[in-house]
């Protein structure tokens, strides 16, 4: 049986436990904005103040076949498979940027469907695979 | 098995048995460095950088481990304060804040290839670092304060707080949308890594284990040590 001295301690720690859990979800929940690494097009779409001179991040998949390129600037659409945001860029690209997969842009919106990015960073998924697995799994889908 | 953790079985640990787990440690670590850097295939995007996470994700986990027993030890410390539970905490600590240097250090190495940067500051990364410093608060906290009552308590208290910051850890890539890649293996769902990658990733996760398990013993010996020392000073 628990003495007395203990149960107290451990209904002293339940409580603490209990109030520092609120603590830290409100603190996570109010800094949400600052805790998301980048937006979707459709958080953008759905965003009412947008403000156009502030540096930020949005992310999603490239579009397949919107990549064009030109000497010294490349544009693409990000795309979340609902809205899509057309993003321009002038540098050079991860090696890992391509078609159809994840990437964040940072940079400044000129209005909800065109961004101006200063950087591009690629985003890997989940998935790890050898070439020729992927290889099969593309020729089973087509 | 839980009765050889007591102090004065400790003690009784001998060299033999250290010696026949770094043994083992060296096979464990050798086939898993073989098939991670040899055997296993490269990726389908990343290429060969893959190879990073033979070393990233065992690292995270066991930092990640560790911290989770100082916190479990913590609580214990604080209820039902058994002496066992400071010196077993005290030890552990070290482990796991060299495995957070580790996965933190290898994960910036693949992500300047991979995403083209090596640090961003998404929520996954950032709840490392976090955890990263509340290990260097509880290893300061011992090394600081010299009463070991007082410091125990602290210690205890920063471990409670700490392992608040687990769940932020794994959950962070879930919760929100960070740089990060959420986690390929998952309780619920089939893991979405290639069985070719798994097996050297679940063989390294062994072989730093057995390297955290011999570790651990060296430094639980010490500190027991230490421990009886101190006792026996203040005694007279």
């Amino acid at each position: 049986m628990l003495s007395k001295k203990v149960k107290s301690r451990i209904f002293f720690l339940i409580l603490s436990f209990a109030a520092a859990a609120m603590i830290i979800f409100i603190v996570l929940r109010s800094l949400e904005e600052n805790v998301v690494y980048f937006l979707s097009p459709t958080e953008i779409y759905n965003k009412t103040n947008i403000t156009f001179d502030k540096t930020i991040r949005i992310g999603g998949l490239v579009k397949m076949n919107s990549i064009s390129k030109n000497e010294t600037s490349i544009s693409f659409i990000i795309t979340d498979l609902k809205k899509e945001i057309i993003v321009s860029y002038e540098g050079i690209v991860p090696n890992l940027f391509s078609e159809g997969k994840g990437v964040v842009a940072e940079g400044k919106l000129k209005d909800k469907k065109y961004f101006v990015a200063s950087k591009i960073l690629a985003k890997h998924d989940e998935n790890y695979m050898p070439p020729e697995v992927s290889k099969a799994l593309e020729m089973s889908n087509n | 098995m839980f009765k050889n953790f007591f102090p004065n079985k400790i003690l009784s640990l001998t060299n033999k048995t250290i010696n026949n787990l770094i043994i083992l440690l060296i096979v464990v670590v050798a086939v898993g460095i073989t098939y991670s850097l040899f055997i296993s295939p490269p990726d389908y995007i990343q290429g060969d950088s893959v190879r990073i996470m033979y070393v990233h994700v065992p690292s995270s986990f066991i930092a990640l481990g560790c911290f989770g027993f100082i916190g479990i030890a913590s609580i214990c410390n604080l209820i039902f304060k058994i002496k066992l539970m400071p010196l077993l905490a005290k030890s552990v600590a070290p482990i796991g804040c060299t495995f957070s240097i580790i996965s933190i250090v290898t994960g910036s190495l693949w992500g300047k290839p991979t995403w083209g940067i090596w640090w961003v500051w998404d929520a996954r990364l950032t709840s490392m670092i976090v955890l990263l410093l509340f290990y260097i608060l509880y290893i300061l906290s011992w090394r600081f304060i010299s009463n070991f009552e007082k410091a125990n308590k602290v210690s205890s208290v920063i471990g409670i707080i700490g392992s608040f910051n687990l769940p932020v850890i794994k959950y962070s890539v879930d919760w929100w949308s960070t740089l990060h890649q959420p986690s390929s293996i998952t309780l619920t769902s089939a893991p979405t890594i290639h069985h070719t990658m798994l097996v050297p990733l679940i063989i390294m996760l062994f072989g730093l284990a057995i390297f955290s398990l011999i570790i651990f013993l060296m430094k639980y010996k010490t500190e027991v040590m230490r421990f009886k020392i101190d006792k026996k000073k203040n005694f007279k």
